[in-house]
């Protein structure tokens, strides 16, 4: 087990290595073969008027003179032990992890885009936690009574968070709460360590319409795992040495049909953390989300480039938790 | 030099519309009301005429949201109008606007300076005296090199404060050896700004510039400590010069200003210092920041786009709410280019036949409305000084006359003319203006075929690549323009003096070069007299429209909402239409 | 010894032993309610069992054979299940009792081994987890090293080698024989008074189907329980099975003692089947003679004989077999069959036409 984790660790890290190559060719090589030049780059860190000797002494700065081996090497090499640039009269540290500085406003990056995961991450884990929560309940009591009108009523309900995109729930949401009644104004995001009933009470609406999406999704997929599982032969089994039905449904059919479930939620939850973007765009959530649009319609590179590695991360990070949990869940997979 | 305050604000102006009341000379009514001021609501657009709900009631919070973030609030490295109004809060330029509603508000009034500036005999120096008794928030006394140095860090560090533009940098006469700029040349400064005493700023120029005042009105001559500049990061702790200083600052979360215990009301005869605290969202969805303009829980949208199109329906349909917007004129021309350059547009005459093809009332419904756009025949819109009402080739009722065009196009000696229309793909207001243009220039004639290009490369590889049009047959482009500054030397250089066209960012798309066009521009730039400069500026919109090189579309306009809670609301054409956000107080 | 007359049954059989049989089974009927229709997966099933003794039943897949199995563990108790009859298991009816009283029963009195090993057992819990479980449930009183205890005890008593290490395996690290064994094992851990296996052995190659039966032939005279063999190879019962029991379209068309009903088969359906069965002591020829056609639908029940369509004599019968059901009746003492055939023609063409080939 010791060595199994080992490897899918090791397996990760390389995983993201290429996908930071693969991300930085995106951005810097692509275009270069595309014809734009190392001036052209640089021009885009000086706004306007850019004059030929504020274009070299960015190339020359930032280092976008040298080959794009190097430049990728030494991004590596900021990533991991920071680098020292020049954006002001005295010689600036980018800390690690140096993802370079912003070519809007020439802030570092990661000071930036750190500070939008906490919103983030308590955006999605407190969604995760609702809709696992309600998502694999609706789904398991739904497959025990399927063609009962809970059933049939849980999955009308479901169709329609499917169906109904963040924007409208979550503009809904807020229109009713914040501004109607107006019981939940005013929501802003307030650090947990700060104040925790605030915390919760300004992101229960993000969450409600986040979760409201994925506990559909979950409780389809939980009814469908359950109907499946449930008329398996060890359910079967179970039933014969006289167990009682709800320790049937738990122990033995809940058991098997979580399981690829783990494996969605990892990726969803990987995925929400890399930026939820339409719910923090409703919400006006300062999180990552919001910081890749920005970054997007700013077309400030070396802000996309992190957010990208940053989503990479979770998501890579996710499906290693994941990859750990199946093995740990079902023992099947530990020796292959 | 290319206008990108405002521009910005189009992407986000998939905004704002009402029916257009007022006809181009109505700001001129303003004139003798826009001193006095009412309270109350005051109806619809009493903000483009008066200041609403004048008063000096302090304490509260105002609130500023706002979508997206600003370049930067920095206020020697940004170029959007709104942070330009904004800065003034906490950045006192030499020279601004005075805080007001209609044409009242396009007058400069001094603010760090005493007075305006006084240039010199030749107009080569302007020189300014900064008032006496000024402090920073931390009560160091305010000087004179702070300006300068202010000057010198936002025009000559273009690597670091990238987003201001570079007038002064340009305007300025250079050192022998090209002045690097306070970082890289940290012993050496500019010669040509000399500062002989603490109070006395002097400007030598390369040539004479009328319009300095107005340059001078940028955010880039509020002073800056240099002992307090640490470049890119100055943005986090920006020292106050104005009413408000900076108590905290999160990049793209927000910024809380409160009262400048050191900022000395003697000193400052237009700032009112009312509110006990304003506070700035940042990254605020558009939709949200609209439902808190209504609520009142916000007082004003920063950007100052005006509101979603939902709520300008929402608005539209209520009587009560409607009293409480402003449809201002935004400064800005939305048009199309003929380049002529590319046959046959070389010829005036097949200028002329587009200029009566096209049907403006179909372009200004595909833009948005009456409340997006009022229907325009100058380049100069209607709250530009200067501005002056006529029209060149009339059409019954601004929707275009066929059988005029055609007898043009005869005189040009075509009956038919293949062409390319160019427009932004990200701008789908502009794509469907220019399907409408199309569509009319299709019934005398003139095909065109429509080609569009992303935004950001526009001006640079596309439409403002004199080559390009060429290689391309672009013989039309969409275009807006708005100005840095409001007058009409502001306005129209950039985009019809003949020595302005570079192969590259170029904004006279027209490539007009007109020897008449050229001088009169010199001419106004020196004219020390503010009415004969206007009155040349009508005369070269004239000239150019009897060139016909540019055919007006719409004067853009923004539709904004102003809570009855916000006090001071005053909608200024100085900075596109916007609330003046110098004196906003609250009454909540 | 109660004489039983019913619609379709006949009396039920003379068993060997004395005294009140341990399980009777009096006209069981399981219908389940589907889209399609009514469907009759066991239409008046009869029989008895004893303890120590063996119960084949026989038949395709279809017959309704597994459906019984599974209704006297009271598994069918969906909605959609309609069950009627008398399932008396120590003279308790089964049909009547609660669910939880059934529950109860069932893994104590009650236990079954299925078909496939491997999909029976919960892949992610091990072996000894799931045995002591099914311990645990009628012994909430013992300690889960007691449990455990006996776990290993029941490995061994199976024949895994080293138990005491294999308790911790998974199901995937066993291979096909020891799973049967380890379900065997979990059947047998609260010595049930019956067990039934339903095809124990289908899913196994033939050198551990051998072994397996004889696990189960020798944990049965250790044990005393019941069996009921489920299966749809006469050859399986023919080493293990006292009685027999063949069904065909959830009706019981043949029923006797194992020497007799192999000797002198009386249906012409069991003809086919054991026809079909492979049979070692001769030369394969056409490996199987299968039955021919397909089973019926137990929706649309053919009238008359279920299995007159498929029934190579029907024709002998002057068109009875297509319109009246027969009775199980008495061909021989304790061998009953349901057929229209007169007695005297099925003994001749059974031994000129079927005896040869088997």
């Amino acid at each position: 087990m010791f060595a199994y984790i080992i490897r899918r660790i090791l397996a990760a890290v390389i995983l993201l290595l290429v996908v930071s190559a693969v991300t930085f060719a995106i951005f810097f090589l692509l275009p270069r073969i595309a014809g734009e030049t190392a001036d052209q780059l640089a021009a885009q860190y000086i706004g306007k008027n850019p004059s030929p000797e504020a274009i070299a002494a960015v190339k020359q700065n930032l280092g976008l003179d040298q080959p794009l081996y190097t430049q990728y090497w030494n991004f590596l090499k900021g990533l991991v032990s920071g680098a020292e640039y020049k954006f002001g009269p005295e010689p600036a540290t980018c800390h690690v992890p140096c993802f370079g500085y912003s070519f809007k406003n020439h802030l570092e990056v990661w000071p930036e885009l750190s500070k939008r995961i906490p919103v983030t991450i308590s955006l999605a884990t407190g969604a995760a936690v609702l809709w696992l929560v309600s998502g694999v309940a609706t789904g398991v009591v739904s497959a025990l009574k399927p063609r009962s009108i809970f059933d049939r009523l849980s999955m009308g309900v479901a169709l329609a968070g499917v169906s109904l995109p963040v924007f409208f729930t979550g503009a809904l949401l807020l229109t009713l709460f914040s501004y109607e009644w107006p019981i939940l104004d005013n929501l802003q995001y307030v650090d947990f360590t700060d104040n925790p009933l605030m915390w919760a009470r300004n992101l229960i609406l993000p969450w409600i319409s986040l979760a409201f999406l994925y506990s559909a999704l979950y409780a389809r997929l939980t009814r469908a795992g359950m109907l499946e599982t449930m008329s398996e032969d060890y359910i079967r089994t179970a039933r014969a040495k006289g167990l009682a039905e709800r320790k049937v449904v738990t122990r033995h059919g809940l058991r098997a049909a979580l399981t690829p479930i783990v494996t969605i939620f990892g990726m969803d939850l990987g995925l929400l953390l890399g930026g939820a973007l339409i719910t923090e765009q409703v919400f006006s959530l300062q999180g990552v989300g919001q910081f890749a649009v920005q970054a997007i319609s700013d077309n400030d590179l070396p802000k996309i480039l992190g957010v990208t590695l940053l989503a990479a991360f979770f998501i890579v990070a996710c499906n290693l938790v994941v990859d750990l949990l199946y093995a740990l869940v079902d023992p099947r997979v530990r020796l292959s | 030099m290319r206008r990108s305050r405002t521009v910005a604000l189009t992407a986000a102006a998939a905004a704002a519309v009402l029916v257009v009341t007022g006809c181009s000379s109505s700001s001129k009514s303003g004139d003798s009301s826009s001193s006095s001021s009412s309270s109350g609501g005051g109806g619809a657009n009493a903000a483009t005429k008066n200041i609403v709900n004048a008063s000096d009631k302090k304490g509260g919070t105002v609130t500023f949201e706002m979508k997206g973030t600003p370049d930067s609030l920095d206020p020697g490295n940004t170029y959007y109008a709104y942070i330009y109004n904004f800065s003034r809060l906490y950045a006192r330029p030499l020279t601004t606007f005075n805080p007001a509603a209609g044409e009242e508000g396009n007058k400069l009034v001094p603010d760090l300076a005493e007075s305006l500036g006084a240039p010199s005999a030749d107009g080569l120096s302007w020189t300014y005296k900064i008032r006496k008794g000024l402090k920073y928030d931390d009560g160091t006394p305010i000087t004179s090199k702070d300006v300068k140095y202010a000057v010198e860090r936002s025009n000559f560090a273009p690597d670091v404060n990238s987003n201001g533009p570079t007038y002064f940098h340009d305007l300025l006469v250079d050192n022998d050896t090209p002045y690097a700029g306070p970082y890289k040349d940290k012993t050496g400064d500019l010669k040509s700004i000399e500062t002989p005493d603490d109070t006395t700023i002097v400007f030598h120029l390369k040539h004479p510039f009328a319009d300095f005042d107005y340059l001078v009105s940028a955010p880039q001559t509020a002073p800056v400590p240099q002992a307090k500049d640490t470049g890119a990061d100055y943005v986090k702790h920006i020292v106050s010069s104005g009413s408000f200083k900076f108590e905290s600052y999160e990049d793209g979360k927000q910024a809380v200003l409160v009262p400048n215990t050191n900022w000395d009301k003697s000193t400052d005869p237009i700032r009112k210092q009312l509110p006990d605290k304003i506070q700035l969202k940042m990254n605020i969805d558009q939709a949200t920041i609209d439902k808190d303009l209504l609520a009142g829980n916000a007082q004003v949208d920063l950007v100052g786009g005006g509101v979603d199109p939902q709520t300008q329906a929402q608005i539209l349909q209520n009587p009560k709410l409607k009293a409480s917007t402003d449809n201002a004129y935004g400064g800005r021309l939305v048009y199309l280019a003929i380049n002529s350059k590319v046959a046959p547009f070389d010829n005036v005459d097949c200028r002329k036949a587009v200029q009566f093809a096209i049907d403006k009332v179909s372009v200004q419904t595909a833009e948005g409305g009456p409340i997006r756009g009022q229907i325009a025949n100058t380049v100069l819109p209607p709250d530009i000084p200067g501005h002056q009402d006529f029209n060149l080739y009339e059409t019954k009722d601004n929707k275009g006359d066929e059988a005029k065009a055609k007898d043009a196009l005869k005189a040009c000696g075509k009956d038919g003319i293949n062409t390319v229309i160019s427009a932004r793909t990200e701008r789908a207001t502009e794509v469907a203006a220019a399907t409408s243009i199309q569509a009319a220039l299709k019934k005398v004639g003139i095909n065109a075929e429509i080609q569009q290009y992303p935004q950001g490369k526009y001006l640079t590889d596309s439409a403002g690549a004199p080559q390009f049009t060429q290689d391309h047959n672009i013989g039309l482009m969409m275009m807006q323009w708005g100005a840095d500054w409001p007058t009409g030397y502001g306005f129209l250089q950039q985009v019809v003096d003949g020595r302005a066209i570079k192969p590259s960012g170029n904004s006279n798309l027209s490539q007009l070069d007109d020897p008449a066009v050229n001088k009169m521009i010199d001419d106004a730039a020196i004219n020390p007299d503010k009415n004969a400069r206007e009155k040349i500026y009508g005369d070269i919109d004239k000239k150019v429209m009897e060139q016909a090189v540019i055919v007006p579309l719409t004067y853009f306009k923004v539709f904004l909402y102003r809570p009855d809670n916000a006090t001071n609301i005053a909608s200024t054409p100085a900075f596109s239409g916007e609330y003046d956000y110098l004196n906003i107080g609250t009454t909540k | 010894m109660t004489e039983l007359q019913k619609t379709t049954a006949a009396a039920a059989p003379q068993s060997a032993p004395t005294g009140d049989p341990f399980l009777s089974v009096r006209d069981l009927r399981i219908h389940f309610d589907t889209d399609d229709g009514l469907v009759r997966s066991v239409d008046g099933v009869s029989f008895d069992l004893h303890k120590g003794r063996t119960l084949g039943i026989v038949g395709e897949s279809g017959s309704g054979k597994s459906v019984t199995s599974l209704g006297i563990m009271g598994l069918h108790r969906s909605k959609r299940a309609r069950i009627s009859g008398e399932i008396l298991l120590n003279g308790e009816d089964l049909i009547a009792a609660g669910p939880d009283r059934v529950r109860q029963l069932r893994g104590r009195e009650l236990a079954m081994i299925f078909q496939d090993p491997l999909t029976a057992m919960h892949p992610y819990y091990t072996v000894g987890q799931q045995i002591v479980e099914a311990y645990r449930v009628h012994h909430p009183e013992a300690s889960k090293r007691q449990a455990r205890a006996r776990a290993i005890e029941m490995l061994d008593r199976v024949g895994i080698p080293q138990p005491d290490r294999r308790v911790d395996d998974y199901p995937h690290q066993f291979s096909g024989g020891m799973r049967q064994r380890a379900m065997i094992a979990m059947a047998l851990v609260n010595d049930p008074s019956l067990l039934i296996a339903d095809e124990p052995t289908t899913a196994l190659d033939v050198t551990v189907q051998a072994q397996i039966l004889d696990l189960i032939r020798d944990l049965q005279e250790e044990f005393g329980s019941a069996v009921i063999i489920i299966t749809h190879d006469l050859g399986v019962v023919a080493e293990l099975a006292d009685d027999i029991l063949v069904m065909y379209g959830g009706k019981c068309v043949e029923r006797g003692p194992a020497e007799t009903l192999f000797d002198a088969p009386e249906h012409p359906y069991t003809w086919g089947l054991l026809g079909s069965m492979p049979r070692l002591d001769r030369e394969l020829q056409d490996r199987l003679v299968p039955v021919k056609g397909t089973p019926p639908s137990l929706i649309n029940v053919p009238t008359g004989c279920a299995f007159h369509p498929r029934c190579p004599y029907a024709a002998l019968t002057d068109g009875r077999s297509g319109s009246e059901l027969p009775v199980l009746a008495e061909a021989a003492p304790g061998h009953y069959a349901a057929c229209h055939l007169p007695a005297a023609e099925r003994h001749r063409i059974f031994a000129e036409e079927i005896a040869p080939r088997l």
